[in-house]
């Protein structure tokens, strides 16, 4: 399933945007400075080299050289690539920004109520928001915002929580229970509530969502460190690689200056991936809030893509939660028709979701749509007979649980009214996990219709797309184990898991780890608590109770469990973003040896020609145009990072050889045409 | 080039691939501790070895103790070897009274033969004594190699393992090495290598009276014994100076293929034990996959460039490729092929002159080393060196294909990623920094006997095959010097351990792990693609570190040569 398809919430914010732009063009100096910049080792390195080199031009300045010119474009170059980098990370984190900034505004000034007095609930005193303490009660009444995340104690209302959501459908909140949860910045509608301050000042959800999308919470993520290994350890082979050309140019008898030394040097150490590798992150996380999903760390983000197996709880997540008719079945000597129009008309009054899908189901089937008969008396359904249906033109119309229809077709006078086809349908349904509702019309047995929990229209797909990921779905109902197996196949989950409590939940998620899997699961009450703290990816339910909130390691704020697929595949596309990115700037490093080490060498060694299979036209524009070519490649792909490359659940062989033809192969051979293309551009302009 | 060079080396290739698993399956029952055919003569030796070594045999160490258990043997062994160099004179069984080795020299010996280089500044039958090549020299190439295999069977173990503290233990691989694998072995390959005519005496030199009445002293001595080892343990150093060329070490084209395939034969076998140790033959089969791709690759580029020749020769008419430096009785293909082995091996022995083969021809050699001796490599020493290599590759595949890296179960993180970088980056500090060295210092250019590009890949071949513990020499450089000795030693000790000690830190990290199961989202690492990747990543790693390097010396040699300028 492709993540673009999906619909977003969040505003899209174009690349050039001229209000993310502009500030990142100045942030791009801003983060020169050393201390910002030695967090990223690559990239650190690349500064201190630019700065030594910048010296020495400002020595030969002074002294006066021959090639100043050369030198002069060469350094500028340089703190180009340095300033690029820059503006790679400042660009992803001003997207944040824009969205934080919004976030900001919902809560600036807000005013709390807080009840002097725990008991009294009439006196309270107006306090800014940011003062609240955790365990303070507030009151909120109708068109207030909550000050502060927090628990209702008492009352029930309905909020509108579109500031953290976007959804401005309002939602009920209420004391006790599952929904008790608020939200600071969230505004109540009507009634009002009483609510137990839980955040301490400065960590409110607001609060950390805000510091969240604008990336200042972003830690390296275990990966990403790993990753950082790999592209010190190249520099440092670059170092010695470099810093021993001069010695074997002496022994030729020739020298080379060291701004030569140092373009080489440049190019060679992976400063793309290097560049990109913190917007990538960025990017990351902004993708998930994208799509309303909250991570608490990069870890969980990058744990998702590594998830093998994913439970889901049926009811809501794989079917509607509703039983609903899906056939009519007569018996023998009773027509289809016969038996549908009669379940039409016992259902006709009855306003249940099951009652609904009796009249949608027939009128589907055969388009009757009988007029409302003004003799006909709806009979409801009542516990003590477990019955519902019509008293029509002296037909006594009756649906309900087989035994009760039994029981009313003897009262009618019928006494061996059960056949034994009525049986075996019966039977049938209940064995597949259906609920039979019988049907009569007096004494006369009509038929039985088959109520099922259905499953959702699209989840097969989405279980079949997670298969082909790699990833175990697991169904998690509180149905007997009869029911459970046959919605599990209906569904196409791979596992399930019948009469589930919530140990059951966490022994099986102990299990699956003890076997090295990592596993993912989403919960809104609070006795998932234990196992979304368990999981590997917890994702909790916006609308969830704060225990499960604070148990999860994500909070999904549309509430929408088949959301986990999108944050796994957003997992995915960081790592393999970075993983193409890498590949590419150290693919790159081929065609940049074939421009400038024959350039180096040529003027004692002319043989060495024969390896500008580029045809660069002089050495120094070849040196030029390898140094251009490795800054604008950066900015060339800045799009890329913040867009990450497309996830496809096509196998990982498959991917990953799609993956090295574009980035591996493309990455050896794109620099050749795009140095030669500089070179001829240089030439043109006579830079050199 | 002709057909028969082809088929020589198509059947070459052939038996050791057919060898493989055979020898795969006996090494894993040894090392996993099962009975084997040879138990019966064997096992009571071994545990009277264990009682008087007070060693239990049963109790496994962790990665850190296996560490320092097998550097302190190292110590010791130092220890020993330098000792008995420096006081042959005053030692027995030394017929010809060959005085002790001069200091610089006898460290650089002692750290070569201690680190399975086998790199020789000196020339066997005018410096040491029967005492120092049987009890010093060759124990060494036993025990040397011997090391390498356990090493590698740690790293294996921690890739088979899954939440384990220990990764085995030292002491019983080594003696299992030793009695159950090389040993057998070596016997057997004796006792070929004297049917070949090969010399086996503690007697004194031969003395000879030549046709034309002169007085020839031929060096004999127990040659056939340490010839086996020389290749089984991939150790290469000669019994005589002029090593495997020589008629008396290599005396027939059969001896010479035999001697080839003594050389890879362990290391290919332990691709198999990977295999096996880890539960799928298949993953094995891989890396052996990607051992022969390099492998073949370098065997058709210099067959092809020596057997061309060079544009010069054949101006002058001389057209049967380059013959210079080589033995009439194994060709163009018999040398051809034995360099690539022996340097794909780091075995290092020769039976050509690599400094005589054409720029391309040479450059393969070099190439081989450079790359870390993993194409199939020494014994145990080219697993572990290749299994680094398999790290970077599936880290980079991980990532690409969104997820964590992982390779037979076990998740590729931050730690063994350092590990392996750190292990990599011997390579190029040590064969470039002593190579920059030596090219403008003083004393030490004055060692170089070709001007120019050639004496430049002269000193980098040097560097290179000490670093990479091959021990092969481009000769024409002057070896035996104090800077030489010293810089080599340092550089054969620093290329050992400091691969040796991050690849056990890999070791005891993976087996420490839990074993990942696979899914469709986990690469597959038993296809071409893994193998080709693997591939591109050596080659691209190789390639970026050594360019510069190759560029000033063969490559520009090889242009000079088509220009018709030689060196």
């Amino acid at each position: 399933m492709d993540v673009s398809k999906l619909r977003k919430r969040m505003p899209v914010t174009t690349l050039l945007d001229p209000l993310i732009v502009l500030p990142a063009i100045g942030q791009a100096f801003v983060k020169l400075n050393p201390r910002t910049l030695v967090k990223n080792p690559v990239m650190f390195v690349l500064e201190v080299v630019t700065v030594l080199t910048s010296v020495l031009l400002i020595r030969d300045l002074i002294t006066g050289r021959d090639d100043l010119w050369f030198e002069v474009q060469i350094v500028v170059w340089l703190w180009f690539t340095v300033l690029f980098a820059n503006f790679a990370e400042a660009i992803a984190e001003g997207r944040g920004k824009a969205q934080a900034d919004a976030l900001r505004q919902t809560r600036a000034g807000t005013v709390a109520k807080r009840l002097l007095m725990n008991d009294n609930q009439q006196l309270y005193e107006a306090v800014p928001a940011e003062q609240l303490q955790s365990g303070d009660l507030v009151v909120c009444e109708a068109g207030d915002v909550i000050p502060g995340d927090g628990e209702v104690i008492e009352g029930i209302a309905s909020v509108n929580e579109a500031a953290v959501t976007g959804e401005s459908a309002p939602v009920i909140r209420e004391s006790g229970g599952d929904r008790s949860a608020v939200t600071g910045g969230t505004t109540v509608i009507s009634d009002r509530i009483v609510v137990k301050i839980t955040s301490s000042p400065g960590s409110s959800f607001l609060d950390r969502m805000i510091r969240l999308v604008e990336g200042a919470e972003r830690q390296k993520t275990p990966n990403e460190i790993a990753l950082n290994i790999l592209l010190v350890g190249l520099s440092i082979i670059f170092v010695i690689a470099t810093a021993t050309i001069p010695s074997f140019a002496a022994y030729a008898g020739g020298t080379i200056s060291v701004i030569v030394l140092v373009a080489l040097f440049v190019t060679l150490i992976p400063t793309t991936i290097g560049a990109l590798l913190s917007a990538i992150g960025i990017a990351g996380m902004d993708r998930l809030v994208r799509f309303n999903v909250l991570s608490m760390s990069g870890r969980a983000v990058e744990a998702a893509g590594d998830i093998d197996t994913l439970l889901l709880d049926k009811t809501g997540t794989i079917t509607f939660g509703n039983r609903l008719a899906t056939e009519i079945i007569p018996v023998p000597g009773i027509t289809e028709f016969e038996a549908a129009t009669a379940a039409l008309l016992a259902s006709e009054a009855d306003e249940t979701a099951e009652g609904r899908s009796i009249v949608v189901l027939v009128k589907r089937k055969f388009g009757v749509i009988n007029p409302p008969s003004d003799q006909a008396r709806p009979i409801p359904f009542s516990a003590m007979t477990r019955l519902s249906g019509v008293d029509l033109e002296g037909r006594k119309l009756r649906k309900g649980a087989v035994e009760s229809i039994l029981k009313f077709v003897r009262s009618e006078g019928n006494n061996d009214a059960e056949p034994s086809a009525f049986r075996i349908a019966v039977e049938r349904i209940s064995r597949s996990g259906g609920t039979p509702l019988a049907l009569a019309d007096g004494g006369r047995l009509l038929g039985v219709i088959h109520l099922k929990d259905v499953v959702k229209p699209d989840v097969k797909e989405r279980f079949a797309a997670l298969r082909r990921m790699g990833i175990k779905t697991v169904m998690i109902t509180g149905d007997n184990p009869v029911t459970a197996a046959s919605i599990a196949s209906e569904a196409g989950v791979d596992d399930f898991i019948a009469q589930a409590t919530p140990e059951d939940k966490l022994r099986y998620i102990r299990s699956e780890q003890a076997q090295g899997r990592l596993i993912a699961m989403c919960g809104d009450g609070t006795n998932d608590a234990p196992a979304l703290a368990q999981a590997d990816v917890g994702v909790a339910m916006q609308t969830g109770t704060q225990a499960a909130r604070e148990a999860g390691n994500m909070v999904d704020l549309d509430s929408d469990p088949t959301k986990l697929i999108e944050v796994v595949e957003i997992g995915k596309q960081l790592l393999m973003t970075r993983g193409a990115l890498t590949t590419f700037s150290i693919a790159n490093d081929v065609a940049k040896y074939f421009a400038i080490i024959p350039a180096m060498f040529v003027a004692f060694y002319p043989q060495l020609d024969a390896l500008n299979i580029m045809g660069l036209q002089t050495p120094q524009s070849a040196i030029l145009s390898a140094i251009i070519f490795n800054a604008l490649i950066i900015i060339a792909l800045i799009p890329l990072a913040l867009k990450g490359v497309t996830y496809r659940p096509i196998g990982a062989a498959a991917l990953l050889r799609r993956n090295l033809l574009i980035y591996g192969l493309g990455g050896i051979v794109l620099p050749f045409a795009g140095i030669k293309l500089i070179d001829l551009a240089v030439n043109a302009l006579h830079l050199v | 080039m002709n057909l028969y060079d082809w088929l020589q080396i198509a059947a070459f290739c052939t038996v050791l691939v057919a060898l493989t698993p055979l020898l795969g399956a006996y090494l894993t029952r040894v090392f996993d501790g099962q009975r084997t055919w040879l138990s019966p003569v064997l096992r009571p030796i071994e545990i009277v070895l264990y009682r008087v070594a007070g060693v239990d045999q049963k109790q496994e160490q962790h990665w850190v103790s296996y560490t320092i258990a097998l550097l302190l043997f190292h110590v010791a062994g130092f220890l020993f070897l330098y000792l008995l160099l420096r006081l042959q004179a005053l030692l027995p069984l030394n017929p010809a009274g060959q005085g002790p080795v001069a200091a610089d020299l006898t460290f650089n010996t002692t750290m070569s033969f201690l680190t399975n280089t086998n790199w020789q500044n000196y020339g066997g039958e005018s410096t040491m004594s029967y005492l120092s090549q049987m009890l010093g020299l060759t124990v060494q190439n036993y025990l040397s190699a011997a090391s390498g295999i356990a090493i590698s069977l740690a790293l294996v173990r921690g890739f088979a393992r899954a939440s384990s503290h220990t990764v085995g233990n030292f002491w019983v691989d080594i003696t299992r090495a030793t009695l159950y694998v090389l040993m057998p072995i070596c016997v057997l390959l004796a006792l070929f290598f004297v049917w070949q005519g090969m010399p086996q005496t503690l007697g004194p030199y031969v003395e000879a009276t030549t046709l034309e009445g002169a007085k020839q002293t031929i060096a004999v001595g127990p040659v056939a014994s340490q010839i086996a080892i020389k290749l089984l343990g991939t150790n290469g150093g000669g019994f005589f100076n002029a090593n495997a060329s020589h008629p008396l070490e290599n005396p027939t084209a059969l001896s010479n293929n035999m001697q080839m395939l003594a050389i890879l034969m362990i290391g290919a076998a332990l691709t198999n034990v990977f295999g096996r140790m880890v539960g799928n033959q298949r993953q094995g089969y891989a890396i052996f996959a990607a051992m022969g791709v390099l492998f073949l690759a370098g065997v058709v580029v210099c067959y092809w460039a020596e057997s061309y020749g060079t544009q010069t020769l054949q101006s002058l008419g001389l057209s049967g490729g380059n013959m210079e430096g080589k033995e009439l009785r194994f060709g163009i293909v018999g040398s051809a092929l034995f360099a690539v082995v022996t340097t794909a091996a780091s075995c290092g022995a020769v039976n050509a002159m690599h400094d005589s083969f054409t720029a391309l021809g040479g450059m393969i050699p070099l190439i081989n080393m450079q790359l870390g001796e993993i194409v199939i490599g020494g014994v145990g020493a080219g697993l572990y060196g290749m299994l680094l290599f398999v790290i970077l590759t599936i880290f980079l595949a991980g990532l690409m294909v969104g997820r964590t890296p992982e390779y037979v179960g076990k998740k590729i993180e931050a730690r063994e990623v350092k590990m392996a970088m750190l292990a990599i980056l011997v390579l190029p500090l040590m064969i470039l920094g002593w190579t920059a060295i030596a090219v403008v210092y003083p004393p030490a250019v004055a060692s170089i006997a070709n001007p120019g590009p050639h004496g430049f890949s002269e000193v980098l071949y040097a560097f290179t095959s000490q670093t990479a513990n091959n021990g092969s020499a481009f000769a024409g450089l002057t070896g035996n010097t104090p800077f030489y000795n010293v810089a080599g030693g340092i550089a054969m000790f620093v290329g050992r351990f400091w691969m040796i000690v991050p690849a056990m830190a890999i070791a005891g990290s993976l087996a420490a792990k839990k074993s990942v199961p696979a899914s469709s989202g986990t690469f597959p690492t038993t296809g071409a693609l893994f193998v080709g990747l693997l591939v591109g990543v050596i080659l691209i790693v190789g390639g970026l570190t050594f360019f510069p390097a190759l560029a000033v010396g063969p490559i520009v040699e090889h242009l000079a040569m088509l220009a018709g300028d030689l060196f």
